[in-house]
């Protein structure tokens, strides 16, 4: 069964300059080379991407491909010149004002780069904000703000100010607060890369444990394809405004649709995006604890090697499906990195 | 400015020489030739600008009205609303609270004793920072009830305490609105520009028409003097909030209200006490002007006192003045401090958690009921104050017993070499030739548009029959600009390269810039008396500061790798400043010439008192006979000369970061 689709856009467009809307208007579909000789910059043009339920749906692209622009799209922050957004089936450029307020406040939480959290209130004030303008009874906010605050690991620092905390944790207020409303749609805008690497890494690990108590719908941006190989369930890769190619990690690996996609993938180590079922001899069994197939080649490696003949894999369900040799996990490791 | 070819250069220099010269014999030409129009514009073909404007007035506030609502009615609300508040805070700081009225006056509650209101700043001083800042607002206090300044100081901190909220307050809401209607921040642009370049007396006349004359006038003018930059420091401020917070704003499903109120206004809290603070200080800045349409306290003493040229007593209630803007200074910037500053609240009744503030209040009682029995406690006693008036008498007198030949020496110089010649030429330029070499400047500097403002702005200042008084103000302010920059600019320069230098230099710079611009006009008068000398003396003095900050800013600012480049091709240290630091600091230099000529416009009219005869003058000479018409036209062609300097350095400044790659 395919999950069910969350969040889509069809069509997105964001252009600027003098006279946008009524240029794209006139050329409904307009070129790259139509744009430039308006005078008009496409920041987001004719995005089109489905976000399934429970997914993790990274958008990745360097900085002014649109990435930014795409999701401040899609949350409505910036009014798109053309297309529509679709949240549960509701077009949300059509909604009010107000819809709009009601929409954000219960439904969409953002995590932002810098954090973003108010200079004047104390980690637990903060992580409360999006309650108290709803005017939630102070001592429901107060509980439900607590509770996230111990879900990210921050009990004991609720009553200091953001500028008393190191960057990892202020990204940790910045998490707790846009989860305190129990939102949907989580979107995350290149929350890790204020971070230093280590941190980066230990925060990484965090959004993975999160989600997998949360199950939210995310659409988390990075211009780190490691980060997104890492976390993401899918990616879209963004490049002068344009959505280039929608796929899996492993996907974007093995068959990236242009160069620049290949160029991207070239510099990541094969074996931390192949999963062990692109590479077991299927059909065949072996003696041992099964290996699950969407398992990482680097996560599993050393326990392929170090063993003494092939191992099981097995499927979602703990079927054993196939094996997986030593010689199929060296060719990722040390070969030409193509899958054999 | 593009890059002058050598023959476009020869004839900017010829064009120059050629002024000079005419302006240096331009009286003995226009004689020869019969043609006196030439530098004397003819009074027969003045438009009576200023007649219209005084009908005009006239008919505002005697005849004016919407509906049955009349104009004065607007203007008697608007200080009925003003006075009642400041009613209040003067009756606690200074007069009690007091029934009936002359003989059978009955005071019902005395004023808040110097003890208390000491204790309080002390207080507050220790709560925003420390007892260093609380043990010098004290002494600042103290100093005024020492000193015999009490009273008047009271009235006078009582007019700060009501103009600084509904300036901060107002220029906070103008701000706001200004930050959601771009349309309206355009619209607010140019009148900010304006207001903050008309001399303050231009304003005061029509103020006094339609408040007349008294404290609430003199609130109302502080208001308008004083809000400007805290709309502008508004606007700017919220524009620079992180444009996540503003995002993160809308994402948690903010109304507007509560975006404005709940997110910007808290996140820009820390700039936006700077323009509090900046309200705080052009109030003080304008308690002395303000006297003059019926302010009391400090600024009337030293009003009055420099009125009957009585040093002593001028010298004192200035210093009372300076010492008040230094503790409320103080104070209101550490507060700020600490509004920016993480502060845990420490749990407990009220009491233990306000202990300062009991404190406060019990003394209040205390004194009130004591005081009752022992007018010490309210009062500080009169026969235990000091005067140090008889001192600077003295000191004077001294001075100009013993040095009187020194003195005028100095000034007789000035006055023949420097003063006398400028005077000359500028007053000897035929009016036409002056316009059409403003219109080049403008139009070489800033293009058509430029060359078309300067060009009709001159040709105004030329028919409402002001031309030679502007000129005489050029020549005050060119003067004094001319001789700020030779002693600015070096010492800016100096303060940039050397660290020790630079601490006294900054140390002398703040102290001129904390003291309120008449202040500067006391000791001058006491050593060279009155005249053009004296008033550039002053101008110099107050209009200094920016021509040492900014040239020291620039030279700081220079990039770091420029200098290496330089240290590595071998240039000595004279060399490195001559050939790169100074050509590179030369925009931001002549930004701070900029605003010293700015300043000094704005001083020309409070030298008035020592009788130049300028644009000043005829301000000045408007406010005593209440004259609106040629009160405002007056100012408002110093505005003129203020906006056709500020664009004209503007655009040269421009001209020279776009030729240094600095901008595009």
């Amino acid at each position: 069964m395919t999950p069910k689709t969350k969040l889509s856009c069809r069509n997105v467009w964001k252009l600027y300059g003098a006279n946008a809307d009524g240029f794209l208007s006139q050329t409904p579909s307009p070129t790259a080379d139509d744009i430039s000789r308006a005078g008009i910059i496409g920041a987001v043009r004719d995005a089109s991407i489905d976000i399934a339920e429970g997914e993790i749906f990274i958008i990745m692209g360097l900085s002014g491909s649109g990435k930014s622009t795409l999701v401040r799209c899609l949350s409505r922050l910036i009014e798109p010149t053309g297309g529509e957004v679709l949240f549960d089936g509701v077009d949300l450029l059509r909604a009010s004002e107000k819809e709009m307020i009601e929409i954000r406040r219960h439904k969409m939480g953002m995590v932002f780069q810098h954090f973003a959290l108010l200079p004047h209130l104390t980690v637990l004030q903060n992580v409360m904000f999006p309650l108290t303008i709803q005017a939630t009874p102070k001592a429901e906010a107060e509980a439900k703000a607590r509770d996230v605050v111990e879900l990210v690991g921050l009990n004991g620092r609720e009553d200091y100010y953001p500028r008393e905390l190191s960057g990892g944790q202020q990204q940790r207020v910045g998490i707790a607060r846009s989860l305190v409303t129990e939102p949907d749609l989580w979107f995350l805008d290149e929350p890790f890369s204020a971070l230093d690497p280590l941190i980066r890494r230990e925060m990484q690990d965090e959004f993975l444990r999160l989600q997998a108590r949360l199950h939210k719908t995310i659409v988390f941006i990075t211009h780190d394809f490691e980060e997104a190989v890492r976390l993401a369930d899918r990616i879209a890769i963004m490049k002068d405004g344009e959505v280039i190619q929608v796929a899996t990690p492993e996907e974007l690996v093995i068959n990236p649709a242009t160069g620049y996609v290949a160029e991207f993938t070239k510099h990541i180590p094969r074996s931390k995006v192949l999963t062990v079922g692109g590479l077991m001899t299927k059909g065949d069994t072996a003696e041992g604890e099964p290996i699950p197939v969407n398992t990482r080649v680097s996560d599993i490696a050393e326990r392929v090697i170090s063993a003494d003949g092939p191992l099981p894999v097995s499927d979602q369900n703990g079927l054993v499906v196939g094996t997986i040799d030593r010689k199929a996990i060296a060719h990722v490791l040390f070969g030409s990195g193509e899958p054999s | 400015m593009k890059t002058m070819p050598r023959t476009g250069m020869l004839i900017a220099i010829g064009l120059i020489l050629a002024t000079i010269l005419l302006g240096y014999f331009g009286r003995d030409l226009s004689k020869a030739l019969d043609a006196r129009w030439l530098v004397k514009f003819p009074s027969a073909w003045v438009i009576p600008f200023k007649t219209h404007i005084s009908a005009a007035m006239s008919w505002l506030v005697e005849e004016a009205a919407i509906g049955p609502l009349a104009f004065t009615d607007i203007t008697r609300a608007i200080a009925w609303l003003i006075e009642q508040p400041y009613q209040l805070v003067l009756s606690l700081l200074a007069t009690g609270f007091i029934t009936g009225q002359g003989p059978e006056a009955q005071v019902v509650l005395p004023a808040i004793s110097w003890i208390v209101v000491t204790t309080a700043v002390v207080a507050l001083g220790q709560y925003c920072r420390d007892w260093a800042l609380a043990a010098l607002v004290g002494g600042c206090f103290l100093y005024l009830a020492i000193f015999g300044q009490w009273d008047s100081a009271m009235v006078t901190l009582a007019s700060v305490l009501i103009a600084v909220p509904i300036g901060a307050g107002g220029g906070l809401l103008v701000g706001i609105w200004a930050y959601r209607h771009p349309l309206g921040e355009k619209i607010l642009s140019p009148i900010l520009d304006l207001m903050q370049t008309i001399p303050i007396f231009a304003y005061l006349v029509p103020i006094l028409f339609m408040f007349g004359f008294g404290p609430i006038s003199a609130l109302v003018a502080t208001i308008i003097y004083a809000t400007p930059p805290m709309i502008r420091i508004t606007t700017m401020a919220l524009k620079a909030v992180d444009p996540e917070i503003l995002d993160f704003g809308r994402m948690a499903g903010t109304t507007d209200r509560q975006l404005m109120w709940r997110v910007l206004v808290p996140s820009a809290s820390h700039s936006l006490m700077v323009g509090v603070n900046q309200v705080i200080m052009l109030t003080l800045n304008m308690v002395i002007i303000a006297s003059m349409i019926g302010a009391g306290g400090l600024g009337f003493d030293v009003l009055a006192a420099l009125r009957r040229l009585d040093i002593g007593a001028g010298f004192e209630a200035g210093i009372a003045i300076v010492v008040l803007a230094i503790a409320v200074d103080r104070l209101s910037q550490a507060f700020a401090e600490r509004m920016g500053q993480v502060h845990h609240v420490n749990p407990g009744s009220w009491i233990t958690r306000h202990k300062r503030s009991a404190m406060v209040l019990v003394l209040l009682v205390l004194t009130w009921v004591l005081g009752q029995f022992s007018p010490l406690l309210l009062a500080y006693p009169e026969s235990q104050t000091i005067t140090t008036g008889a001192f600077w008498d003295n000191a004077v007198k001294y001075l100009n017993v013993n040095y009187f030949d020194t003195f005028e020496a100095i000034k007789v110089f000035f006055l023949h070499w420097f003063l006398l010649p400028i005077k000359k030429t500028l007053l000897g330029i035929p009016w036409p030739w002056a316009i059409a070499m403003l219109t080049l400047l403008g139009w070489r500097a800033g293009g058509w548009r430029l060359a078309l403002m300067c060009g009709v702005m001159s040709g105004l200042i030329v028919v409402t029959g002001l031309w030679s008084k502007a000129m005489v103000t050029v020549y005050l302010c060119g003067a004094s600009v001319i001789l700020a920059t030779i002693i600015g600019v070096p010492l800016g320069v100096l303060a940039a390269l050397n660290r020790r230098a630079g601490v006294a230099i900054n140390l002398f710079i703040d102290t001129l810039q904390t003291l309120p611009s008449f202040v500067y006009l006391i000791p001058v008068v006491m050593l060279f008396r009155v005249g053009d000398f004296t008033a550039m003396i002053a101008i110099v003095l107050y209009a200094l500061a920016p021509a040492v900050r900014y040239a020291a800013h620039g030279v700081r600012s220079v990039s770091h790798e420029l200098i290496e480049a330089g240290q590595v091709s071998g240039c000595t240290r004279w060399q490195l400043l001559r050939h790169v630091r100074l050509p590179m600091a030369l925009p931001e230099i002549l930004l701070g010439i900029n605003q010293t000529i700015m300043l000094a416009l704005s001083m020309l009219v409070i030298t008035a008192l020592v009788g130049t005869r300028d644009l000043g003058q005829e301000v000045y000479i408007a406010l005593t006979k209440a004259d609106t018409g040629r009160g405002l036209v007056a100012g408002l062609a110093i505005a003129f000369i203020a906006i056709i300097a500020d664009r004209l350095v503007n655009a040269g400044a421009k001209g020279a970061r776009i030729r240094f790659g600095l901008e595009s």
